[in-house]
C-alpha cells in the first residue's frame, strides 16, 4: 500500500513538471495559434542559467530569479524577433522556424558550457527525505516540486479567471479577431502571454536541475510528452493541461511500475519485462490516440 | 487535421553539426556522436584519437582525420560512411559510439573492403557469426563490461541482485552479461526507457524488493540522473551498487560528485594505471584539455595507436589490404590499459579491474583501482566466429 502511495506521488510529481511546460505551450498555441517547438529550449535555458548562477554564487536560491529572468527574456526576444512574423503563416512554417531555433540554442549552449552535463546541488533544507506515513519515505525536494506546481496552477487559475488580463486571454483563445476589433493591443498581449509561458518553462527547467542532468537536448526529451499533454487536455485550455498532466504522470508511472509485474503473472519473466517496458513506453501515446478518437478536440474542450 | 500533421513533423527532429576539413595524406574517417546529450562521448573519442597524432602523423605516416557527427542516428551514420567511401575514397574508419549506429554502418564499411577499428561499441552479433576480417575492436565486446560487473558482485559476496537497464539491445546485452557471471539470485529486473528522465517509480520498486546489491547500466546523462536520484531517495545508504564503466565514467563522476562515493565499478582501464603508455596519455590529456578524462578518450587514443602500428608496418600503403590487416592483427602497440591482444574474432583479450569511488587528495571523488576481476578475458562469442 505504501508502495502504491509512493508511486502515486511519483506520478503526481511527474505530472506537475509536465504541467509547468504544458501550461505555457497550450497558452501560446491556443491564443496565438503558434506551434513553438523551441519551448523545450527555453526549459533548457532556464536550467542552464539557473544552474550557472547557483554554481557561481553558491546559493540555490539565487538560481531561481536567474532562471526565470533568462527564460522570460529569451521568450520575449523569440516572440519579438521570430514568432511575431509567423502568426499569419502556415503551421509548417512555424515548425520550421522554431525548429531552427532549437538548433541555434543547442549549439549556443554547447559553445558556452560544453557538452558535459552540469549539475546543481539542492539546498540543504530541501535535501533528504521525510516519512509521510509509517514506511512511506519521500524526498523533500520532490514534495517541494509538487507544492510549487500546485501553487502555479492556483496562480494561473486566479490570473485567467479573476483578472482583466485573464479575461483578454480567455477572449483571445475563443475569438482572436473580435478581441482585436474591440481595440485591445493584441501584440502586447501576445508578448505577455509568450513571456509568461516561457517563464514557467524556465522554472520547470531549473527545478528539474537537481534531479535530472542539465544537458544540451534536455528540452527535446520532454517536449514530445508535453505536446501529448496539450493534445489530450485540449489546445488552449489551462484547466485541460493541468488535469491531462496529472493523468499522464500517474498513468505513465503506474504502467512503468505495475505492468511488468502484471504481465509476469501470465508469461515468462524476461519476456514479460521486455513487453511491459515496451507497452508502458507506448502508454501515453495510446492514451492520446484514444482521446483523439473519442474527443478529437481534447478532454477539456467542449465540442461545438 | 493540421495539428497532428505538424506534431508528426515536429517529432522527426534531427540535428547535426558538420565540421570537416580537407588535404592529401592517408585519410581516416571518423563517424561519431557529437551532438545531443551523449555528445561528450564522441567528443572524447575524437580528442583522445587526436592526442595520438604526432605532428599530424600516425606511425610516421601523415594522416588526415575527417570527422562527422552521426547525431546518434543509424541512418545518418550509414549515409556518412557511403559518402566517405564514395566521394572521399576513405579506406580507414573509426569513431562510432553507439551499438545501434554501428550495426547500421559498419557492415557497409567492411563489405566495401574498407577497415573499421571500433573505439567503443561492439554488439554481440558482430562478434560472433557476423564477424569480419576487416572489423577490429580495441575497446571490449559489449557483454564483457557487464560480465566483469557480475563477477565483481560475486566476488564481493552479494547474494541477491536487482538489475536495471534501458530497453534496447545494449541494455539487454548488459543484463545478460551480468547474469552470466553473477552467481546469486536476481531479486528483480526492470527495463527502463532510453529517453527516461525520472526513475522514481523504479527506485520505489528497488526499495520494496530489498536486494543486497543493485546493478544498473545507464550510459551518459541517463546514468547521472539515475545515480543522483538513487542517492536522493536515500537508497545509496541502504543498498550498495555495482556498475560497469559506462555507468560511471569521469564525466558522470564529476557531475554526480560525492553521491558516488563507495560505488563499485569494473573497468578495463583507469586513469591511475601505472604504465608508461598511460602516463604519457594522461600527461598529454591534462595538458591539452581542461576537463575530466573518460575511458572513451582512452579508447579513441588506443584506436589511433592501432592504426599507427599498421600504418608503420606498411609504410602508409593501403594497396595491399592483406598486409595491412596482418599488421593490424598483431596489435603491436603499447595500449594505455597495459596487456592487450586481439582474440580470434579480432575483439580484445584483456584484464578487467575493480575500481572504487573514493575521495581523492583534492577532496573530489575519484576512481581508484583496487584489484583484478577477470584475467585475459575474451568474449562469449569468439567461438562462433569463422574467418
Amino acid at each position: 500500500m505504501t508502495l502504491f502511495l509512493e508511486q502515486m506521488l511519483n506520478g503526481v510529481q511527474f505530472g506537475v513538471m509536465l504541467f509547468l511546460l504544458a501550461a505555457g505551450l497550450t497558452l501560446i498555441f491556443g491564443i496565438m495559434g503558434v506551434i513553438n517547438l523551441a519551448h523545450g529550449s527555453i526549459y533548457m535555458i532556464g536550467a542552464y542559467a539557473g544552474t550557472w548562477v547557483a554554481a557561481e554564487t553558491g546559493s540555490f536560491w539565487f538560481g531561481i530569479p536567474a532562471a526565470l529572468a533568462a527564460a522570460a527574456v529569451t521568450g520575449a526576444a523569440i516572440e519579438f524577433l521570430v514568432v511575431r512574423r509567423l502568426y499569419q503563416r502556415d503551421h509548417l512554417d512555424q515548425v520550421l522556424a522554431t525548429f531552427g531555433l532549437i538548433l541555434i540554442f543547442n549549439q549556443t549552449i554547447t559553445i558556452l558550457f560544453g557538452r558535459q552535463p552540469l549539475f546543481v546541488s539542492m539546498p540543504e533544507m530541501l535535501g533528504g527525505s521525510v516519512e509521510l506515513l509509517p514506511g512511506l519515505v519521500y524526498p523533500v525536494y520532490r514534495l517541494a516540486i509538487i507544492a510549487v506546481g500546485l501553487l502555479v496552477a492556483l496562480g494561473l487559475y486566479l490570473l485567467i479567471n479573476k483578472t482583466r488580463i485573464g479575461m483578454l486571454v480567455r477572449a483571445g483563445s475563443t475569438n482572436r479577431e473580435m478581441v482585436r476589433a474591440l481595440g485591445v493591443d493584441i501584440r502586447l498581449l501576445y508578448t505577455l502571454v509568450f513571456s509568461l509561458g516561457t517563464l514557467l518553462a524556465g522554472l520547470a527547467g531549473f527545478m528539474a536541475g537537481p534531479i535530472l542532468a542539465v544537458q544540451v537536448g534536455m528540452g527535446e526529451q520532454i517536449l514530445i510528452t508535453t505536446f501529448v499533454v496539450v493534445v489530450i487536455g485540449g489546445v488552449g485550455s489551462i484547466r485541460g493541461a493541468f488535469f491531462a498532466s496529472l493523468i499522464l504522470g500517474v498513468v505513465d508511472t503506474g504502467l512503468r511500475a505495475y505492468l511488468p509485474g502484471l504481465l509476469r503473472q501470465v508469461m515468462v519473466g524476461p519476456e514479460a519485462d521486455a513487453l511491459g517496458a515496451g507497452i508502458s513506453s507506448m502508454g501515453i501515446y495510446l492514451l492520446m490516440a484514444i482521446v483523439l478518437l473519442i474527443r478529437p478536440k481534447g478532454l477539456f474542450i467542449r465540442n461545438s | 487535421m493540421n495539428l497532428r500533421k505538424t506534431l508528426l513533423a515536429a517529432s522527426v527532429a534531427v540535428f547535426a553539426a558538420v565540421p570537416a576539413f580537407a588535404a592529401d595524406p592517408v585519410k581516416i574517417g571518423m563517424i561519431t556522436t557529437l551532438s545531443g546529450p551523449a555528445g561528450y562521448l564522441g567528443q572524447d573519442i575524437r580528442d583522445g584519437f587526436m592526442l595520438a597524432l604526432e605532428d599530424g602523423k600516425l606511425g610516421g605516416v601523415p594522416v588526415e582525420l575527417v570527422v562527422e557527427d552521426d547525431g546518434l542516428k543509424p541512418g545518418q551514420g550509414k549515409q556518412i560512411a557511403e559518402r566517405f567511401m564514395g566521394e572521399e575514397g576513405i579506406k580507414l574508419f573509426t569513431g562510432i559510439v553507439f551499438s545501434n549506429v554501428a550495426g547500421a554502418t559498419v557492415p557497409d564499411i567492411v563489405d566495401n573492403d574498407a577497415f573499421y577499428v571500433s573505439p567503443n561499441a561492439a554488439p554481440s552479433n558482430m562478434a560472433g557469426k557476423e564477424c569480419n576480417p576487416n572489423y577490429f575492436v580495441v575497446s571490449w565486446q559489449n557483454d564483457s563490461l557487464h560480465e566483469s560487473a557480475g563477477q565483481n558482485a560475486t566476488n564481493l559476496g552479494y547474494k541477491k541482485a536487482f538489475v536495471l537497464a534501458p530497453n534496447y539491445q545494449a541494455g539487454k546485452d548488459a543484463i545478460a552479461g551480468f547474469k552470466r557471471y553473477f552467481k546469486g539470485e536476481i531479486a528483480g529486473e526492470i527495463y527502463t526507457r532510453l529517453d527516461q528522465t525520472d526513475f522514481a517509480a523504479e527506485l520505489a520498486q528497488v526499495r520494496a524488493a530489498k536486494p543486497d546489491v543493485v546493478f544498473q547500466f545507464h550510459p551518459g546523462g541517463l546514468g547521472i540522473t539515475f545515480l543522483r536520484q538513487y542517492e536522493q531517495s536515500g537508497l545509496m545508504k541502504e543498498v550498495p551498487m555495482v556498475v560497469a564503466e559506462p555507468s560511471m565514467d569521469g564525466v558522470t563522476l564529476a557531475a554526480v560528485g560525492d553521491a558516488a562515493i563507495g560505488l563499485n565499478v569494473t573497468s578495463h582501464w583507469n586513469s591511475d594505471f601505472d604504465n608508461a603508455a598511460n602516463k604519457k596519455f594522461m600527461a598529454a590529456w591534462n595538458k591539452a584539455y581542461n576537463r575530466p578524462v573518460t575511458y572513451y578518450a582512452s579508447q579513441g587514443y588506443d584506436a589511433a595507436l592501432a592504426y599507427a602500428s599498421a600504418l608503420k608496418a606498411t609504410g602508409g600503403s593501403l594497396d595491399d589490404a592483406d598486409a595491412f590487416r596482418e599488421a593490424l592483427r598483431k596489435a603491436d602497440f603499447e595500449s594505455v590499459r597495459g596487456k592487450f591482444a586481439f582474440g580470434p574474432n579480432q575483439h580484445p583479450v584483456q584484464n578487467w579491474y575493480s575500481l572504487k569511488v573514493e575521495k581523492g587528495d583534492d577532496g573530489k571523488p575519484m576512481l581508484k583501482t583496487v584489484g583484478e576481476v577477470l584475467k585475459d578475458h575474451g568474449d562469449a562469442y569468439a567461438a562462433e566466429c569463422k574467418m
